[in-house]
């Protein structure tokens, strides 16, 4: 029978045998089943934060430091600790994501597999697994004990970049590659040089992916305790300054509070996990919604 | 790209206004502010002013933290940061110079060359161990119904070196010939990070009970005596909490703070003593002064005989340089030592569950901080 | 319009003037491979200063750094790694074991059988994840964790006793290699899953319309058309969530016991990791016991390039869906 006759004959929706529909219906619940089970600890994780942190989260707490805080004493804040983690943060994206970014677009648009990219790939492969504390020995080893600045918010931020860049260089890398070659085949046709075709090409398509990367990133970053206990010390007052004097971040005010023997302290720890988490996310919805308005139109 | 100028606008407009909007002022309208505090800021305008960085034992962080408020409120313009990352990690802090003292549950240890090191970081001058806070060891338990467990140190360290391994074990019935126990296995807990509190429980163990105890005493707890490992007393508190059966040591406000059960040792004479911060202090009151000079480095006598002297306690030293300290630290240093020392500042330390120094001790130790120049 | 052609490859035809294309040309390939460089060098520096360190410390071992099960490095001087090693593999291991199939179903989720206009939202929701600092998933472990996998341990340790991974006698659950497995799975749940879910996104619609056009149900086109796109990327992915399990220092070290044997018996309260050891020894450790500590994290990294470079060759051997030129 011919192709022809077959497509005249069956006009309703051809049948699907019941193994393979059983196959789909599973699948589905499986995928379902997947979403539930991540969807649990992350409930479970906010529920303790929140009902544990709301006790504490008023505006004293937003906008005061610890500096006079007696043992037991109630009130006091995170203030000192919010700018130090925003401050930190800020400059380490500033150093991570440009040199992250264009060794990612070395890599897939100019590397074309030679010695450097290799070494480069390899190196980043190793980088990946590096302990948070080893980037803040790196940085207490390097600039505070050999080159003997003091105690910084810089400091804090050069570790934390360390441990950004490979996840920014692995997954821009990932996603300029998921890039088809038609658009910069087309491009290239048009006459547009390698370097604009990867500005106003290559780079649009990718964005969003690339923003989730940064964003991975920073999620990460900005909840590292080990890194700021050696590079920016510790303070309970305000420092404004990340380039001279020692600081607070936010993890670190999470971690000393929660190892206090008093309540109070208790009670400001989980109020700071709180408040760092609403950071973060906030800083991403920042960022998806500039991933969506600068997106170029999708077919999706 | 050009909404990118404008957004950086926004971002910057944003950020500066986050920056004016916070404060350092915690004091009298803010919390819990004292009359006395308020009289001395009025009286004292001596007004410091700088910053001095210490790090060291968690042990003390309480104390640490009721001293910089005083002294803070008497010196608004000054500023004391102390990071609680643990006594080896302060003198560490402090033989690589970057901060101006340190705060130890041990003294210099001469066994791995640290008087050598802090020596030669003071460069003209010699560091001193300066006791400041006393506080007792609380030994833990999870054991519902059974409360006010008698414990020797001979049984402390059969548990702890894994050798007792259930609660009804006859060594324990012996001392507790009232008490109900259970046939659950012991799981007992002890510090997996390096800890002045593990040294000092280590060196009770081991003066104490040396037959049943062959581990030398330190700061990292013997592998072979296994157990498991919990991180921070704050770890070690909500371990015990969450497990029944569990038995572990900590700093007594830990084991308040999380109303721990606490068992009664034995001290010299065989009475068991309950912990509080007297029965602390009467350990500390017959401790020896094993430094020369200034540098009054302690020895406890853990196996004393004073009738109602509770015997595993910790002592925790500030250790700074007698001369040497850079010019601009040692005024600061020397002035926040003096406070710590004063009246005031030990009588704050009996509320936090500390035993204040007294006595002999206390003017050596103001004699010692008078030296630092 | 005359147009030039060059046959090199890789090389666009252009019709502007030669100055003016050489001079963005060249500066954007210039900070291309200077941002290349700069990174290499950073992470060689970080490389050297680590071997630099760690050389007088393995010079002052006592013991065998590669099989004695103790670390003390500040007191006897003898430290050995395979206790660490081995724990860091099998904590490690559970995590992906447990993370990587969730987290493509989860973007799968998202990608393919979400209602669309709820995709982003439950993006978001999953990224919320990766917004939580791991010091709280340390105490959240200690608090929730430990505690509800204490009867689910005593059960599996009933019935399947035999099977080496859940014997044990005397103390069962509590802090055990499970829940730091546990714990460590969900930390990288995020990265895994956001990735997965940016390639799953980028799957041609021809690919997939194709497989439709066939007839195929929905998890036949996923099979056909998605997965194969996508498994590179997805590996990808899972190495960057195995370098975060390995290298996480302040969850584990709240959760791991810190003993040091090696068992595989991941319902009892054993274990430690490279990580979890620095995290409890560096603040007091003496220029010894640092360069130890760091000795240790040079093995992290060996063993972290191993499994990175599996993985690279599992990727190579699939390239016919990469998208750009290499």
């Amino acid at each position: 029978m011919t192709l022809q006759q077959e497509a005249v004959r069956s006009t309703a929706i051809q049948r699907i045998s019941t193994g393979r529909r059983i196959k789909d219906h599973l699948v589905r619940g499986l995928v379902y089943l997947a979403f539930a089970l991540a969807v649990v600890p992350l409930v479970s994780v906010l529920w303790l934060v929140i009902s544990n942190g709301m006790a504490r989260f008023d505006l004293e707490f937003l906008t005061h430091s610890m500096r006079g805080i007696g043992a037991r004493d109630a009130g006091g804040g995170a203030y000192h600790a919010i700018i130090g983690t925003l401050e930190q943060v800020l400059l380490a994206s500033l150093i991570s994501v440009p040199i992250g970014l264009f060794t990612a677009i070395y890599l897939v648009e100019y590397g074309s597999g030679g010695r450097l990219s290799r070494a480069i790939s390899f190196f980043v492969d190793v980088m990946t697994g590096v302990p948070s504390v080893v980037a803040g020995l790196f940085v207490l080893a390097f600039w505070i004990l050999v080159l003997g600045m003091p105690y910084s918010g810089w400091a804090g931020a050069m570790a934390l970049s360390v441990l950004m860049m490979p996840t920014v260089v692995r997954s821009a890398e990932e996603m300029l590659r998921l890039v088809p070659n038609d658009l910069r085949e087309a491009s290239y046709a048009l006459g547009v040089p390698k370097w604009r075709t990867i500005v106003k090409v290559v780079l649009p398509t990718a964005f969003t992916g690339i923003v989730t990367g940064v964003m991975l990133a920073i999620a990460r970053v900005a909840g590292e305790t080990a890194p700021l206990l050696l590079t920016v010390f510790f303070t309970d007052s305000i420092n404004n300054n990340p380039f001279s004097g020692p600081q607070m971040g936010l993890p670190l005010y999470v971690f000393d509070q929660a190892g206090r023997p008093n309540d109070t302290a208790i009670d400001r720890a989980w109020t700071g996990a709180l408040t760092l988490i609403l950071i973060v996310m906030l800083l991403n919805l920042a960022a998806r919604l500039i991933a969506w308005w600068r997106a170029p139109a999708k077919g999706r | 790209m050009k909404y990118a100028g404008r957004l950086a606008a926004v971002a910057v407009a944003g950020a500066l206004s986050l920056v004016a909007c916070g404060t350092d002022d915690n004091t009298p309208a803010g919390s819990s502010g004292t009359a006395s505090a308020s009289a001395s800021a009025a009286a004292n305008d001596s007004g410091l002013s700088g910053t001095i960085n210490a790090a060291g034992s968690s042990a003390q962080a309480n104390a640490i933290d009721e001293w910089k408020k005083g002294f803070q409120v008497a010196n608004p313009e000054a500023s004391i940061n102390y990071q609680p990352s643990g006594s080896g990690a302060g003198i560490q802090a402090f033989i690589q110079g970057t901060v101006a003292f340190a705060g130890s549950d041990s003294a210099l240890n001469e066994e791995k060359g640290e008087p050598e090191q802090a020596d030669a970081r003071c460069q003209t001058g010699k560091a001193i161990n300066i006791p400041m806070v006393t506080g007792p060891v609380a030994v833990v338990y999870n054991l519902p119904g059974v409360d006010g467990l008698q414990l020797t140190p001979k049984v402390l360290a059969g548990i702890f070196n894994s050798k007792i391994t259930t609660w009804d074990d006859a060594a324990i019935k012996a001392d507790n010939p009232d008490a109900e126990l259970p046939s659950t296995p012991i799981q007992a807990f002890h510090r997996s990070d390096e800890s002045g509190t593990s040294d000092n429980f280590t060196k009770f163990l081991k003066a104490t009970a040396e037959s049943d105890w062959p581990h030398e005493p330190g700061k990292a707890w013997p592998a072979d005596a296994k157990g498991q490992g919990a991180k921070g007393s704050d770890g070690i508190a909500s371990s015990v909490k969450d497990t029944e059966g569990s038995i572990s040591y900590v700093e007594m406000s830990y084991a308040e703070n999380s109303g721990l059960q606490t068992a009664k040792v034995a001290n010299g004479s065989g009475e068991f003593v309950e912990l509080t911060a007297d029965s602390a202090a009467k350990t500390v009151e017959t401790a020896e002064v094993k430094g020369s000079g200034n540098d009054l480095k302690l020895s406890i006598d853990y196996n004393t005989k004073t009738p109602g002297a509770y015997p595993i306690v910790l002592v925790t030293y500030e250790i700074t340089c007698e001369k040497g300290l850079p010019a601009e630290e040692v005024e600061l240093v020397k002035s926040f030592l003096t406070y710590t020392a004063s009246d005031e500042g030990q009588a704050a330390l009996k509320d936090l569950g500390y035993a204040p120094l007294s006595g002999e001790m206390l003017t050596k130790v103001r004699t010692a901080i008078e030296a630092i120049s | 319009m005359a147009i030039e052609t060059t046959t090199r490859g890789g090389g666009p035809a252009t019709r502007r003037s030669a100055s003016r294309r050489t001079y963005g040309e060249g500066l954007f390939r210039y900070v291309s491979t200077g941002a290349g460089i700069t990174l290499l060098g950073i992470m060689a520096a970080i490389a050297v200063f680590l071997i630099a360190e760690a050389i007088p410390a393995l010079q002052a071992n006592k013991g065998s750094f590669f099989t004695d099960l103790i670390w003390d490095p500040n007191g006897s001087q003898v430290f050995g790694i395979g206790a660490l090693a081995f724990g860091t593999v099998l904590s490690s291991m559970i995590a992906i074991f447990i993370a990587t199939p969730i987290a493509v179903g989860v973007a799968l989720f998202i990608s393919h059988y979400a209602p669309r206009r709820l995709a982003g939202p439950l993006g978001y929701l999953i990224d919320l994840l990766a917004a939580v600092p791991s010091v709280v998933y340390g105490l959240w472990g200690l608090a929730f964790l430990v505690p509800v996998l204490r009867e689910p341990s005593q059960w599996l340790n009933d019935t399947f006793g035999w099977f080496p991974l859940f014997a044990g006698e005397g103390a069962i659950g509590g802090k055990t290699m499970l829940a730091g497995g546990v714990v460590l799975a969900i930390m990288i749940l995020p990265i895994i899953a956001a990735i997965a879910r940016e390639i799953f996104l980028q799957v041609p619609k021809t690919n997939e319309e194709a497989a439709l056009a066939l007839g195929a149900t929905r998890w036949e086109v996923i099979r056909m058309a998605v997965l194969p796109f996508g498994r590179p990327g997805v590996i990808s992915a899972a190495m960057l969530g195995l370098g975060r399990a390995m290298g996480e220092t302040i969850a584990v070290a709240l959760i791991f016991p810190a003993t040091f044997d090696i068992t595989f018996r991941i319902l009892t309260p054993h274990g430690n990791s490279i990580a979890a050891n620095i995290a409890n020894g560096f603040g007091e450790a003496t220029p010894i016991g640092r360069g130890a500590l760091i000795a240790s994290g040079l093995v992290l990294f060996v063993i972290t390039l191993l499994v990175n470079m599996a993985a690279r060759m599992i990727i190579n051997r699939r390239k016919e869906f990469s998208g750009a030129d290499s």
